[in-house]
């Protein structure tokens, strides 16, 4: 059943998705790949669209698997299955285990797990990047000249801003920014 | 009270783009400096918690801060404040982006939107990265994990995240709990 299905692999997400939002993408990829719910590409097209709408990455993404699967159904017990283990896990703490997070043992834990998820979110950028350049996967060495003049520039204005004006760019700016930069890009690319 | 908690939650998640660090600021102003339901000293202590439990930081933010102000019915509430927002938000996108990116010129966008996410992906990792610590265990589990899981991808092998996560956590419970207390022991 669909409904359980969701819940569970997203509960599943909710509970071991340590170091924020990010840190939930590449464990929710390969859930959602492996079901055949969407694929890797369709997933990270989603982020896109999640960094320039209001909310948490993580229950943005699970809504919208949860609604293409299963529609608003879904999209509902999707997005709890994600929230629940935080929440079950914040009362605990906040009510009975007040010092939980002073334990050594948990402290171990959680030191071990940073350069793991580190790994996990930088490995899982990188592939992205060497996809959207056209190295990785396609059935021939087709590097994709748009999308890494595209990059250029937005690693420019981002250190650029951040330098001149010590600003950082927020997300949202460098999403539509992005958009923008895409449709310039490609079409002068077409005319060529 | 506890709609005023689901309120001001749903503002939170409303207004807020950019995920949960984003959020922090939004919550500190709302929570903190214009109802005083915590102190600053109360509110780091949250971030703290908020940042070592699995989920997202803006989730475990709200259901501390709600259980504190109004026991069980306030965390659900302040829960469900923010998460409203995404889900009504995002369900109708739904329905609209199929055909949506079926345009030419979407598709362009796209390309561009690829490369922005990937390095707002790199950039949460680095950030990570850098607090995970210069020492040479942490370093060491990255180097090795993140050169490993580049191969497992050119030959499509997929282990799933949580079997590293655990034994990171594993590890790490090894080298800072287990083997710190022999140390100090053997010192006595």
């Amino acid at each position: 059943m669909i409904f359980l299905e969701l819940f569970l692999s997203f509960f599943k997400v909710g509970l071991f998705c340590f170091g924020g939002g990010y840190g939930m993408l590449p464990l929710m990829e390969e859930t959602v790949v492996a079901k055949g719910w969407l694929t890797a590409e369709q997933f990270y097209d989603f982020v896109g669209v999640c960094e320039s709408t209001p909310g948490p990455i993580a229950v943005n993404m699970a809504t919208y698997v949860g609604a293409v699967t299963g529609g608003p159904l879904g999209s509902i017990v999707a997005t709890l299955g994600t929230v629940l283990p935080a929440f079950i896990i914040i009362l605990i703490i906040a009510s009975i285990l007040k010092n939980f997070t002073e334990n050594k043992y948990f402290k171990g834990f959680l030191k071990g797990v940073k350069p793991v998820v580190s790994a996990l979110i930088l490995s899982t950028g990188a592939v992205l990047l060497a996809n959207a350049f056209g190295f990785f996967f396609k059935p021939a060495f087709t590097p994709d000249l748009r999308s890494m003049v595209i990059f250029a520039l937005l690693l420019g204005v981002y250190f650029g801003v951040k330098k001149l004006w010590k600003k950082k760019l927020s997300s949202i700016w460098l999403i539509l920014l992005s958009a923008g930069m895409g449709i310039a890009v490609c079409s002068v690319a077409e005319l060529l | 009270m506890i709609w005023k908690l689901f309120f001001n939650f749903f503002k939170i998640g409303l207004f807020t783009f950019g995920g949960g660090y984003a959020m922090i600021a939004v919550v500190k102003e709302t929570v903190v400096d214009k109802f005083g339901w915590l102190t600053e000293d109360e509110f780091m202590e949250v971030i703290a918690i908020a940042e070592s439990t699995p989920g997202p930081i803006a989730i475990n933010m709200a259901t501390f801060v709600g259980y504190k102000k109004a026991g069980v019915p306030g965390s659900a509430l302040a829960t469900l404040g923010v998460v409203t927002p995404s889900l009504v938000i995002i369900y109708l996108i739904s329905l609209f982006l199929e055909p949506f990116m079926a345009n030419k010129y979407v598709s362009y966008a796209f390309v561009g939107i690829r490369c922005a996410v990937a390095f707002l992906i790199l950039k949460a990792g680095f950030n990570l990265l850098s607090k995970a610590g210069k020492k040479p265990l942490p370093m060491i589990t990255f180097g090795v994990l993140f050169v490993a899981l580049l191969v497992f991808e050119w030959f499509a092998v997929s282990v799933s995240a949580i079997v590293w996560i655990l034994a990171g956590g594993a590890i790490g419970i090894y080298a800072y709990a287990l083997r710190g207390a022999k140390e100090r022991e053997g010192k006595k």
